[in-house]
């Protein structure tokens, strides 16, 4: 039985990893400049643009409030527009993508309001540009909180990447509900719990030995 | 050197908040190499006067000169250029946590674009003038306070700028890291000429390091002049409460650590020997 259970299992976390990887690498490369300029643009800070604030603090909130299975089907069109096809493991990247942006960009704006508002004027002081501040001291302050907060996406993604099992996608979740559940297969389900609590753990712990690198807070 | 000619500074009134004058008409001349310290109390504007200085508050009126160029009307481009000129040395040190000493001092090096080997020359010989050559590779979360002030001070030295301003350098630190901080900054006004700026609300740090002092209090300065004038003949009432408050700290300390030596010669001999 195991035999035929391992290359259908190895399949579906191979194609979790993959929907999570590529959409976590995405959606870093547009969360990373939203979150710096909403960390950056309020009253009095370095880029000060109260419109993009009432603009993108509203839209990613929106965005956030959407459960992520009513997203997943409400952008079909969009993903369709996108990569040809709203079926499959590829198809399943773009409203996972859709739906870390926000999040990403949070927790970026998060991370760089908790680094102490001293190094700004520190900075200035040394006659940094706004750009400056941004890439020499904000970012690298605010890289561990950073790390952490990337690695919570990566955890959050695996999780919803169960769910686009729904709309055809494959992947660990897809295996569970369609095997384990529909089938009536406790093994497959067991199988498919356990290697996900496995890929959680492998990724958290890998987040965290990460973040723990970059903080040189406590030494 | 730096001349600020009727600045005013005014916060508007925000939600939760009133108007708030912060700076009511400042005049000030300070020349090039001297030491002059800005005393008062919490709230009396210092602060808010020395970040005029460097524009990182804008001044609501009058005009700040700095070398002969008036920066109150730089454009943004070339603000960051003119503060490459003077140095800054904060309270709470704000180093980078994720930098080594040597790339902490390092940093206005890089934001004005220089080589590694011109950041080179010129940090190396700043770790031995501030005394942390063994410190070179380590992180701020290594050092002690004293420490860290040294970084901070070094680093306001690398991009070797003309007037270095002191935002209550010694206010988070204990007594004695205290007198090794001012001497090494008394040193360093010796040895590279400098002028400075040296905001406190302890009169110790003014006699110890200062030649001249200015004494705020709601915004304005109500005395100014030669630091022994004024601890000779202090006239105005914020000054002589000032000086009330080191005599009881001292006297404080000196109870503490020696209550049998508590005498007025006493303590009269030892602040002589601290000045």
């Amino acid at each position: 039985m195991f035999s035929t259970l391992a290359p259908i299992l190895l399949q579906a976390t191979w194609e979790t990893i993959y929907m999570v990887a590529v959409s976590l690498s995405i959606a870093t490369l547009f969360g990373l400049p939203l979150g710096v300029l909403l960390a950056t643009s309020g009253r009095g800070e370095l880029f000060e643009a109260l419109w993009f604030q009432r603009v993108f603090g509203p839209l990613v909130n929106a965005t956030r409030s959407v459960p992520f299975i009513i997203l997943a089907v409400a952008i079909i069109p969009f993903t369709r527009f996108v990569v040809g096809t709203s079926i499959g493991t590829s198809a399943a990247i773009v409203p996972l993508t859709v739906a870390a942006i926000p999040f990403i960009a949070r927790i970026i704006e998060g991370a760089m309001r908790e680094v102490d508002g001293g190094l700004i004027e520190a900075a200035q002081a040394m006659g940094a540009r706004p750009v400056q501040v941004v890439t020499k001291v904000l970012l690298p302050e605010a890289l561990p909180g950073i790390i952490h907060g990337l690695t919570l996406t990566a955890v959050t993604l695996i999780g919803y990447s169960a769910m686009v099992g729904a709309v055809g996608a494959g992947g660990l979740g897809d295996l569970g509900i369609r095997y384990g559940y529909q089938r009536f297969r406790p093994d497959v389900m067991a199988a498919v719990v356990i290697t996900l609590i496995v890929v959680v753990q492998a990724v958290q712990s890998f987040g965290d030995y990460l973040a723990r690198k970059a903080d040189k807070r406590n030494i | 050197m730096i001349r600020l000619s009727n600045v005013q500074k005014t916060y508007a009134a925000r939600r939760g908040s009133d108007e708030h004058i912060a700076l009511r008409g400042i005049n000030l001349d300070i020349a090039a190499g001297e030491i002059v310290g800005v005393i008062g109390r919490s709230g009396a504007g210092k602060s808010t006067l020395i970040r005029c200085i460097n524009l990182l508050e804008t001044p609501t009126s009058g005009t700040v000169t700095v070398d002969g160029t008036n920066v109150t009307t730089l454009s943004k481009r070339d603000l960051p250029l003119f503060r490459r000129q003077l140095g800054m040395v904060f309270q709470h040190f704000n180093l980078l946590s994720s930098r080594t000493v040597f790339d902490n001092i390092a940093l206005p090096l890089e934001l004005a674009g220089a080589t590694k080997a011109d950041i080179a020359k010129a940090v190396d010989p700043l770790l031995p003038l501030v005394g942390l050559e063994e410190k070179r590779d380590r992180y701020p979360a290594e050092l002690s306070g004293g420490q860290k002030q040294r970084v901070g001070i070094a680093r306001a030295l690398s991009s070797n700028p003309k007037v270095l301003l002191c935002d209550e350098v010694t206010s988070a630190l204990d007594p004695e890291t205290t007198r090794q901080i001012l001497t090494l900054l008394k040193d360093i006004n010796k040895r590279l000429g400098l002028t400075m700026v040296v905001i406190t609300h302890e009169m110790a740090v003014v006699k110890a390091l200062c030649d001249r002092v200015a004494v705020m209090d709601g915004g304005v300065i109500v005395e100014e002049g030669a630091v022994e004038g004024i601890f000779a003949d202090p006239k105005h009432a914020t000054t002589q409460s000032l000086l009330a408050d080191e005599f009881m700290d001292f006297r404080a300390g000196s109870d503490a650590n020696n209550p049998a030596n508590n005498t007025g010669a006493a303590t009269t001999a030892t602040a002589g020997q601290e000045g």
